[in-house]
């Protein structure tokens, strides 16, 4: 069985593609691509041979690698209510994604080689896309013993968070830097330091103040951002911040780099897109950690995302159900869905709003996550012999969104009934279409 | 004139035309005081319910008096405060209210955002009576009552607002409808309780309470809770009484007819001291008092009532 996507601008900004070309698959991986491509192989003798061949008609779309999410929660195993590895992967073929990274913030948490197995086992079977879990940093994400890192990573992880929690104890985060280090593996810490968000739930602010939520200081994060620089520079480890939602850790990142500390990060659609002034009306839909800032937040992450200071564009899909969320501000648990968002919204406000080429936009969403959870050998981009993972994209699709169309489980996006341009139009993994609008 | 909204959940929501509105039908409902019969037939037949899950005796107290007095039926609910209320719980009392019949639900709530939630859910008018640090609207409107019955105006009053600023709804309704009005408005408390960005809401910030003072009209004196000195926010309350203390040494340095007001309950030689609060000066009385009269013209207004020449009547 073949697959030909035909006819579509073809993206591939690490292979310096940017054509209408054609793609030709078989058993999973790419093995040809080219103009015109005729889908009966040829032999090595130079004649054709008629094969079953499936054609994908991706004319007037671009086709670029499958795209990355690292940052999903999947819930399963513990919390199946919210969203399940089948539904959630479901979610992540419809908003394009090829690959996701999930978290260890399961119940059990992902913290022995036997749980990140069993995650990985009913990926194999329930799965639609590919699931690479991460690992915790500590047992039971205590932020106090490390976690069998040797185990985790034999066991198939592709980085390690304690994700919802933060590594509060400073030697603790350094130790599992330098132990990390030997695995080369990224330690993916969520920058909060409790001491100073303790009871909030909101970004502090004039719009705090105004609504009466208690604030999360930015500095909150910055400080923790700054502190696990600082223990990256010392130990040598792979730093990789998740959901930066500041202007200043913008700039501590950016420093940083500057200085030639190993260090990444990503950055959600939601922080790229929203401000606190969303709280108002009290819907808990904007309830998340970090929470919404404000609109020169917004602008820094933006433009942190334009010149590389951020690396990748990550959902961080925190599925809730309906009943959790229909509360109470103060009670509403933290975080919203994002995976069939993800990609319109960076479309619209990065790409619409002149931040990001499609080129650019390619190398937050596939090559700059693949490279940092180490994937680049397998999932290596639109050339012969890699892994047939492809997003076919539709830029030209506007669309509201519903949220009841939604694959996830869960309905927690205050993106409902937001007007967007540019969606997935098919999603094809290991030479499989296993989506198609 | 009518009111916009079916609710008041806070003084932000409001017109000015809104405040000017609820602060004159509140005029005729004073004279009720004098009269040995305190009884109005305004809201005869309408249901009413304080919904209450946090400890009140005068908010409570006030509002129930002001439906009674307007012949509404008054119904009081508590709530144990001590108990995590969800809000699937706090849909459904509201929900089950309204199918009791119930035409206007007030509600007090520790969490900001509880009246919104039953306010979306209730064809009933909701009347926030006071929702965590957010807002506490009839007590602003009351305060409002209160310095324009006894200075005549509101604009170009320069108003002081000392003490826990960031934890005080009072404090938050004021601002906004004092600024509203046209008020100078100027928030005084050491900085751990002064909240970020609260100069956006268009007021002063001054630390020490002597400066602050200067020239006021009007020293609105808010409640300092122990439980913020555990929390780090202040050193000892001993200190919070040097530095922000009202005594009648300091008060020299506001103008001599300078109102003092406080929405209580008062701690006495903390925040305030007695002679104070009992002085000529004080009209913390008369805000009790005051209340009364403004949450019964809300009730008129929410309830239908255009002109209050009803009421006069």
């Amino acid at each position: 069985m073949r697959l030909l996507v035909k006819g579509g601008r073809v993206i591939d900004p690490e292979a310096g593609l940017d054509d209408v070309l054609d793609i030709l698959i078989e058993n999973g991986k790419i093995i040809c691509v080219g103009r015109g491509i005729s889908p009966q192989a040829q032999t090595s003798g130079g004649s054709e041979v008629e094969v079953e061949v499936e054609v994908v008609d991706a004319s007037g779309k671009i086709v670029t690698p499958g795209l990355i999410d690292m940052h999903v929660h999947l819930r399963e195993p513990g919390r199946e209510d919210e969203e399940t590895i089948e539904t959630g992967t479901a979610a992540a073929a419809a908003g394009g994604f090829t690959s996701i990274a999930c978290m260890p913030n399961t119940s059990p948490p992902l913290d022995t080689g036997a749980s990140v197995e069993a995650v990985r086992a009913r990926a194999a079977r329930a799965g639609v896309v590919n699931v690479f879990p991460v690992g915790a940093i500590t047992k039971g994400l205590a932020g106090e013993e490390l976690a069998e890192t040797g185990e985790l990573r034999d066991a198939g992880v592709v980085g390690l968070s304690d994700d919802g929690r933060s590594v509060m104890n400073a030697e603790v985060m350094r130790r599992a830097m330098e132990y990390a280090r030997m695995f080369d593996l990224p330690i993916i810490p969520h920058c909060e330091d409790t001491n100073l968000t303790a009871g909030g739930v909101m970004n502090e602010g004039y719009m705090s103040t105004v609504l009466g939520l208690k604030g999360m200081s930015r500095v909150a994060e910055e400080v923790m951002v700054a502190r696990d620089i600082i223990l990256a520079e010392l130990t040598g480890a792979r730093l990789h911040i998740t959901h930066v939602s500041t202007a200043g850790s913008v700039q501590l990142i950016r420093d940083a780099k500057r200085r030639g500390v190993r260090v990444t990060a990503d950055a959600t659609p939601h922080h790229f897109t929203l401000t606190d002034e969303a709280v108002r009306g009290y819907d808990t839909n904007t309830k998340m950690n970090p929470p919404l800032r404000t609109r020169e937040d917004v602008e820094a992450i933006r433009r942190g995302l334009a010149d590389g200071t951020i690396d990748a564009i990550a959902s961080d899909h925190a599925p809730h159900t309906f009943e959790e969320k229909d509360v109470e501000y103060d009670n509403a648990p933290f975080g919203i869905v994002g995976l069939e968002t993800s990609l319109p919204l960076a479309l619209t406000e990065l790409v619409g709003g002149g931040y990001l080429s499609l080129a650019e936009l390619v190398k937050r969403m596939w090559s700059n996550p693949a490279r940092i959870l180490g994937l680049m050998a397998r999932k290596a981009g639109i050339v012969a012999g890699a892994d047939a993972d492809l997003t076919i994209i539709d830029v030209e699709k506007e669309f509201i969104v519903d949220v009841n169309e939604f694959r996830s489980l869960s309905r927690n996006s205050p993106f409902g009934g937001r007007r967007l341009k540019g969606q997935a139009f098919a999603t094809i993994v290991g030479g499989r279409v296993v989506f198609r609008r | 004139m009518r009111l916009k909204s079916k609710d008041v959940l806070g003084l932000e929501d409001l017109s000015v035309e809104e405040i000017e509105l609820i602060l004159q039908t509140a005029e005729p409902c004073k004279q009720i005081f004098t009269r040995d019969i305190k009884k109005l037939p305004t809201l005869r037949g309408k249901t009413m319910v304080n919904l209450f899950y946090e400890p009140s005796t005068r908010t409570r107290t006030s509002f129930e008096l002001a439906g009674k007095w307007m012949s509404a039926d008054v119904t009081n609910i508590a709530t144990a405060s001590s108990s995590v209320v969800k809000g699937e719980s706090l849909k459904d009392t509201a929900r089950t209210l309204e199918a009791l019949g119930a035409n206007i639900i007030v509600i007090r709530h520790q969490m900001a955002g509880a009246p919104h939630v039953i306010a979306r859910c209730v064809k009933a008018s909701v009347i926030n009576a006071g929702d965590g640090m957010h807002e506490h609207p009839t007590q602003g409107l009351l305060d409002l009552f209160t310095i324009r019955e006894h200075k005549g105006r509101i604009a170009g009053l320069k108003v002081v607002i000392v003490g826990d600023i960031l934890h005080s709804r009072v404090a938050k309704s004021n601002i906004w409808g004092l600024t509203k009005l046209g008020a100078e408005v100027t928030v005084c408390g050491p900085p751990t309780l002064i909240p970020q960005g609260i100069e956006r809401m268009g007021v002063e910030v001054e630390y020490n309470l002597d400066v602050a003072l200067r020239d006021a009209d009007v020293v609105n004196i808010l409640r300092i809770q122990l439980e913020r000195q555990k929390k780090g926010l202040f050193p000892t309350i001993r200190e919070y009484s040097r530095l922000y203390g009202v005594d009648a040494k300091r008060l020299r340095i506001a103008k001599p007819d300078a109102l003092i007001m406080h929405p209580g309950p008062a701690t006495l030689g903390v925040e305030i001291t007695a002679d104070v609060a009992e002085s000529a000066r004080s009209v913390i009385r008369k805000q009790v008092t005051n209340g009364v009269a403004v949450r019964m013209a809300l009730l008129y207004l929410l309830s239908g009532g255009g002109a209050s020449s009803e009421i006069a009547g």
